[in-house]
């Protein structure tokens, strides 16, 4: 059939021109339409020492309070806890899910620190890969729990980053959007902060770090967007408490020697976060995660597995082909594997079975023996018995013989003696 | 009200989330609800793309309606076939790519034309090629989709096919029967009647609701409009029930303007009168451009992704799972039921090996017993 033909050349799509109103402008708001209904989804991840103020920042970011708790300077291991929140704004709905570590930078020994965090990251993205890979597969319902933010929260010691930071952040720049922001930011001067900033992102930059840059490519945020970008990383301060200046109240801290105030651009960079981080590039983030971080961990995890493209005939090979062969075989030897267990088990069965029935049958020529011996032993008591039976028969015959014989003697003694008188003696 | 002024309102409430969100200096602004526009903002950067395929015997106006549809000339210098040419025609698959800009918004449209459908004097299994072009392009997206390099991929998958229906006949006839049963569960299938200016209106509902019945009688499964949410108004509701018990739209089509009521429209001019393709009471043509291009496009591509690709998906990887299991002939303790993921497989086969396993355990527990109590 030409069809085939025709269909795989390139196509030669030409420009046309319309010579009226044909109505596809109302594409993105179909779009848009439905994205609102199904509702949004995002993952934020916050890295930072115990009490750098991870969980007060997710509070002013997102005016609300969400669950939390102190955590303790003891944990033994770097845990992450996620929750998830759904939250809504005018008529859109946002499912967040925030993900704080417990105990990071704790330990004396630091070196497996960034580990957990990894871990979780790579869960996340190998259960979408699976739910890709499904046969039977629901993409568009599916929760999304990929990772798409990672705030790391720097320290605010005003000299540069600390060691802990380099490393963990080498380990995740290519798995997840990296977006340092210096915590409690209200302990550093304008001068300190300035230079503070140029240091962390001079180490960065040396170290071969890629953290997040927010987009230039639309011409709509692109200006804000680069004016942003040297702003970084930005300084914040987190309260959820509010203190009244002027007549107003307004999130802040409240000092002896004034008020620090959240929302005031002069005073940290909060506003310009949320700004960048929810108001203008959420959907990049998110799409940055989707395209460029989990497609490299996709291709990373199945060439583990043993994919390639093309097979040595250099023909395309298709991924479910080699996975279901992969797994044919996974199965057979699962199978072979429980045949020889059965087998084995069988063969103990059948040896347990003869050892039992060498015993039972051990048991049973004892009791044969015993009751050999028995009867034996009970013959020859009968035959002794017997023997003293006859023996005290006799006996008694003998006696009674015997007692017969005297009482006669005595009769015939007697007779005698009268006899004897009677007859004189001549 | 006038279905025109509705539909544009249908246009603007869609429009509605453009409005930036009023900065407010409340407590409660967090900001989110921007992402709808950011959302917005980058659909718009990326562009769009659509396949529309085109079925119906030649003649039916399909090469008008599209270019009345698209409001351009898509067909220049076409050739047509004499009859002869046509007994043995077979069908043929064109594509035609455009590229299309509105208000900034851009469109790759791809018209996907079957001339010779239909066309010859024995039309058995005339649809196959058809079929096989649809599934071609599901594989073809298939294979990319599970590549390793998944950058730019290249989605022509077929997201609509219009099937013109003749409106000389007194309803389906054993062709369009099969062809849109051999179709429905591949592609959104809306059905049209075609050249519905030789129809009176009492006709045309007639023709309409015999239609309607066959395709029921039938079991095909056409595209049906998703349900509109139960929080919008009234007259949305209205005009989406006036929609529904519309189909199939009854359309013209016409690469001609004329001049009607003072305007300059597309029409077709004849002796009693001229019949305007925009005119509503005169066809059904701006219901089906707002259905297809204005309020359902984008649904039209999400049914196709969601429910079409996804079972010719689950199908192949079924095939492809028989065809192993038999070139290894490995025999399974149990038969692979269609439609079961490889988890719950494995899973249910770890049961059953694991209850066994129990068992003998508990068998063998017991014949320990036995022999203590022997040795006792």
């Amino acid at each position: 059939m030409s069809s085939s033909d025709v269909a795989r050349q390139p196509d030669p799509s030409r420009s046309l021109s319309l010579s009226g109103h044909v109505g596809f402008d109302s594409l993105p708001d179909q779009l848009v339409n439905k994205s609102t209904c199904q509702g949004f989804c995002f993952n934020i991840l916050c890295i930072g020492e115990t009490g750098i103020g991870k969980s007060t920042l997710m509070d002013t970011l997102f005016n609300t309070n969400f669950e939390n708790f102190e955590a303790s300077h003891f944990e033994p291991q770097v845990k992450l806890r996620a929750q998830t929140y759904d939250l809504q704004e005018s008529n859109v709905r946002l499912r967040l899910t925030v993900v704080n570590t417990v105990g990071f930078g704790d330990q004396m020994n630091k070196q497996e620190s960034y580990q957990p965090v990894v871990d979780y990251i790579d869960r996340q993205f190998e259960s979408y890969l699976q739910e890709e890979l499904k046969i039977k597969r629901s993409l568009h319902s599916y929760h999304d729990s990929r990772v798409h933010a990672c705030l790391y929260f720097i320290s605010p010691t005003g000299h540069s980053l600390k060691s802990l930071d380099l490393v963990t952040m080498k380990k995740l720049d290519s798995k997840v959007n990296i977006i340092p922001v210096i915590a409690k930011a209200d302990t550093i001067s304008k001068s300190e902060l300035h230079k503070f900033k140029i240091k962390i992102m001079s180490e960065l930059v040396s170290n071969g770090v890629q953290i997040y840059q927010f987009p230039l490519d639309d011409e709509t945020v692109a200006q804000v967007n680069t004016a942003m970008n040297g702003l970084l990383p930005f300084a914040v301060v987190g309260s959820t408490e509010e203190v009244s200046v002027g007549n107003k109240m307004v999130k802040a801290r409240q000092y002896p020697w004034g008020v620090v105030q959240v929302e005031n651009e002069t005073h940290c960079d909060f506003v310009k976060l949320r700004e960048m981080l929810i108001c203008v590039n959420m959907e990049d983030l998110r799409e940055q995660t989707h395209t460029a971080h989990y497609e490299l961990y996709r291709r990373c995890k199945l060439e583990e597995m043993g994919f390639k493209d093309t097979d040595p005939e250099s023909k395309p090979v298709s991924l479910q082909e080699t996975y279901e062969a992969k797994r044919q075989e996974f199965l057979l030897e699962l199978q072979k594997r429980e045949e020889e267990m059965r087998q084995m088990f069988v063969q103990r069965v059948k040896e347990k079975e003869s050892e039992l029935k060498d015993s039972e049958r051990e048991l049973q020529n004892r009791f044969e023996q015993l009751k050999r011996l028995h009867a034996d032993e009970k013959a020859a008591l009968e035959e002794k018995r017997r023997l003293l039976e006859d023996d005290q028969s006799s006996f008694g015959k003998r006696r009674a013989a015997a007692q017969l014989l005297a009482a006669q003697n005595l009769t015939s003694n007697g007779k005698k003696d009268k006899d004897r008188k009677n007859s004189g003696f001549m | 009200m006038d279905a025109i002024m509705l539909q544009e309102k249908l246009v603007e409430r869609l429009l509605c989330p453009r409005v930036r969100t009023a900065r407010q200096k409340e407590k409660q602004y967090v900001g989110f609800a921007t992402l709808p526009n950011q959302v917005h903002r980058k659909s718009v950067k990326k562009g769009f793309d659509f396949t529309l395929m085109v079925a119906g015997e030649s003649g039916m106006g399909k090469s008008t309606l599209v270019n009345s549809l698209f409001l351009t000339d898509l067909y220049k210098d076409r050739k047509l076939l004499n009859a002869e040419e046509r007994i043995n025609q077979t069908v043929e698959i064109i594509k035609h790519t455009v590229d299309i800009e509105e208000k900034g918004v851009k469109l790759k449209l791809t018209i996907v034309d079957t001339p010779g459908f239909g066309d010859a004097v024995n039309n058995n299994q005339c649809w196959k090629p058809i079929t096989d072009y649809i599934d071609q392009q599901f594989e073809q997206y298939f294979r990319d989709e599970s590549g390793l390099n998944r950058k730019n991929i290249q989605d022509n998958r077929v997201h609509c096919c219009l099937y013109f229906i003749p409106p000389f006949g007194h309803g389906l006839r054993p062709v369009d029967v099969e062809f849109m049963r051999a179709l429905h569960e591949k592609v959104n299938v809306v059905p049209l009647i075609a050249k519905a200016d030789c129809l009176t209106p009492n006709e045309i509902k007639k023709l309409k609701d015999r239609i309607r019945e066959e395709i029921e009688k039938f079991g095909i499964k056409v595209y049906q409009f998703p349900e509109c949410d139960s929080d919008e108004d009234e007259e949305f509701k209205q005009m989406d029930k006036e929609l529904k018990e519309c189909t199939p739209f009854a359309v013209i089509g016409s690469n001609t303007v004329v001049e009607a009521r003072g305007q300059r429209v597309r029409g077709r001019l004849y002796p009693w009168g001229i019949v305007e393709v925009e005119n509503q009471s005169h066809c059904d043509f701006v219901k089906l451009r707002n259905m297809l291009i204005r309020s359902h496009m984008h649904d039209l591509k999400d049914v196709t992704c969601d429910v079409h690709y996804e079972n010719y998906r689950a199908q192949c990887i079924q095939e492809m799972t028989s065809k192993l299991a038999q070139d290894n002939r490995m025999e399974s303790p149990i038969p692979i039921l269609p439609l079961s993921t490889p988890d719950a497989e494995t899973e249910k086969l770890i049961k059953m090996k694991d209850e066994e396993l129990k068992r003998m355990q508990e068998m063998l527990n017991k014949m320990q017993q036995q022999m203590h109590e022997k040795d006792q």
